[in-house]
C-alpha cells in the first residue's frame, strides 16, 4: 500500500493523525506527514478510515 | 423552486438534542437537498444528505464569502450589519488558505495533547470552587462557560481577568439582538483586541497572540487590523462552541441513564463518546455557503447565486450513514460525522475540543457523581434555533 499526501490541500485538520496515528502525524508547520516506521504499522481499515474522514480529500492510497 | 411545502429556516428545536422535526427530509419527500425559506422570504436549499453535504463542503463553486451579497444569512441582526467581513471562516481560498496556515501549528493533535495537563488542572480546579460552594448550582456559568474561556485565554494569552468583558460581548456579537447591538460588540471586541496587541507589543507574553505578533505582525504578513479580527474569531470560536457541547452534553447524558452509566464504566470509551455526542447535537446546526456557479447535486440544480444551508443535526442523523441515528450510542463509530463542518473551513480547533470534552465531561460526573437537574428537564431555557445550540442555563444540583 502506497500512501500520498498532498500537502498543497492539507489543512491540518489532524483527523488523519488522530484516526491513524501509529502512521500519520502532523509536522511542526501542522501538515499531514508519515511516521518514520508506518509501514510496520499499516492497518488497512485504518487507513482508509483516515482517508475517508480526511476533509480536503488530500490523502490518496493505491 | 419554492412550493407551498417549502420549510423555513432556521426554527427553534422542540427537544434541545433533536433537530427540529421540518427539517428532516421524510417531511420533504425524502429529498437529501430541498428549498427551504429563510427569514426575510428568501428560498434557498437545505441540504439533508449526508453524501450531498460532503461532496458540496469541498466544492469549490460554493463560496464562503460574507461580502458576496448574496450570502445567505439566518436573521436580520446578522445581515443588516453594515460590515460583513468575517476572518478565516468568511473568506475563500487563497486568502483563507494564508490566515489558515499561520494558525494551524497551534492546533495540531500533538500541540492540543500537550495542554491536557491544564485542562485537566482548570477542570478540577473550577469542580472543587463547585463543592466548596454546594449545590444548587447553574452548570453553565460555573463550569460550561469557565472551562473553555479559560483554556482558550491561555492558549491566546488573553488575561482571563476580562472574561466577563468578552463573553458578553461574545453573547452580544451571536445574538444581538439587533444589528447594532452585533455591531458594537464587534467594535467593543476591535478596541479590546487593539490595546492587547499594543500592550503585548511592548511586554510580549507566552500565547499564541504573541507568537501571532513576532512571526507575523512584525514581518508584515499580516496587519494590525486583520490580527485584531483574527483574535476575535479565535477568542469566541475557542469558547463558546465548546461551552455549548459541555452544557448540553451534560443535559443529554443525564437524560440517557444508560447511557451515562456505560460511559462511566469505560475509560477507554471516551473518545467514541465525544464523537458521538459532537454528531448526535451537531451544536452549529446551519452552515451558510453562497454558489458561485452552477451545481448539479441530489436531483436539482444549484444556480449561481443560490444561497445553500447544510444542516449539520439531520445531515448527521441520515439513516444511510448511522443506524439508529435518532439513538445515542456512545460505542458506535461516528468519525464521519460533519459538527466540525468539512471541507477547507472545517474547524480550526476541533481537536481542542475534543481535548476539552474528553476531559470536561467524566471528571465532572466523578466529582459530582449524584449530579441531576434542579428542576425539570422541561424547564431548562435553551437557545434560539438562529444560533449556535445550547443552553442558555442549567440548574443543578447533587
Amino acid at each position: 500500500m502506497r500512501i500520498s499526501i498532498d500537502k498543497d490541500r492539507c489543512i491540518g485538520a489532524g483527523q488523519c493523525a488522530l484516526t491513524a496515528p501509529k502512521v500519520f502525524t502532523q509536522d511542526d508547520d501542522g501538515f499531514s506527514a508519515l511516521l518514520p516506521d508506518y509501514e510496520e504499522a499499516l492497518d488497512g481499515a485504518t487507513v482508509k478510515e483516515a482517508v475517508r474522514v480526511c476533509p480536503v480529500q488530500a490523502i490518496s492510497l493505491d | 423552486m419554492a412550493d407551498a411545502e417549502t420549510v423555513s429556516f432556521p426554527q427553534n428545536r422542540t427537544c434541545p438534542y433533536h433537530p427540529p422535526t421540518e427539517y428532516r427530509s421524510e417531511h420533504r419527500g425524502q429529498q437529501p437537498v430541498s428549498p427551504a425559506r429563510l427569514f426575510d422570504g428568501r428560498t434557498v436549499w437545505l441540504v439533508t444528505g449526508h453524501t450531498e453535504a460532503r461532496s458540496l463542503l469541498v466544492d469549490q463553486r460554493l463560496s464562503s464569502d460574507r461580502e458576496n451579497p448574496a450570502f445567505p444569512f439566518f436573521a436580520e441582526r446578522l445581515a443588516g450589519t453594515t460590515l460583513r467581513r468575517v476572518e478565516l471562516l468568511g473568506v475563500d481560498d487563497p486568502e483563507h488558505n494564508v490566515q489558515r496556515r499561520m494558525l494551524i501549528p497551534s492546533f495540531t493533535v500533538r500541540r492540543t495533547a500537550a495542554l491536557r495537563p491544564r485542562i485537566q488542572e482548570t477542570v478540577d480546579r473550577l469542580l472543587d470552587t463547585m463543592v466548596e460552594q454546594g449545590p444548587p448550582a447553574d452548570l453553565v456559568d460555573s463550569f460550561a462557560l469557565p472551562v473553555p474561556s479559560m483554556v482558550i485565554c491561555a492558549l491566546l494569552g488573553v488575561p482571563y481577568d476580562d472574561h466577563e468583558f468578552f463573553e458578553a460581548q461574545s453573547r452580544k456579537l451571536l445574538r444581538g439582538p439587533k444589528s447594532s447591538d452585533v455591531e458594537a460588540a464587534r467594535d467593543a471586541l476591535d478596541e479590546y483586541f487593539r490595546v492587547l496587541i499594543e500592550r503585548k507589543r511592548a511586554t510580549p507574553g507566552e500565547g499564541l497572540l504573541d507568537e501571532l505578533i513576532a512571526n507575523q505582525l512584525e514581518s508584515g504578513a499580516v496587519d494590525h487590523d486583520e490580527l485584531v479580527r483574527l483574535a476575535q474569531i479565535l477568542l469566541i470560536a475557542g469558547h463558546e462552541t465548546t461551552a455549548n457541547m459541555i452544557s448540553l452534553g451534560t443535559f443529554t447524558l443525564l437524560q440517557h441513564p444508560d447511557q451515562l452509566a456505560r460511559m462511566r464504566e469505560s475509560e477507554g470509551l471516551m473518545a467514541s463518546a465525544v464523537e458521538e455526542l459532537l454528531r448526535f447535537l451537531s451544536i452549529a446546526d446551519g452552515i451558510s455557503r453562497v454558489a458561485v456557479d452552477d451545481i448539479e447535486v441530489g436531483g436539482v440544480t444549484i444556480r449561481a447565486g443560490d444561497g445553500v444551508i447544510l444542516t449539520t443535526s439531520v445531515i448527521n442523523r441520515d439513516g444511510n450513514v448511522y443506524a439508529h441515528p435518532d439513538d445515542l450510542d456512545l460505542g458506535r463509530n461516528a468519525r464521519n460525522h460533519v459538527a466540525f463542518g468539512f471541507g477547507v473551513h472545517q474547524c480550526l480547533g476541533q481537536n481542542l475540543a475534543r481535548a476539552e470534552l474528553e476531559i470536561a465531561l467524566p471528571a465532572l460526573f466523578d466529582r459530582l457523581p449524584d449530579l441531576r437537574l434542579a428542576v425539570p428537564a422541561e424547564e431548562i431555557p435553551f437557545k434560539p434555533g438562529d444560533t449556535i445550540q445550547g443552553l442558555l442555563e442549567m440548574p443543578v444540583t447533587w
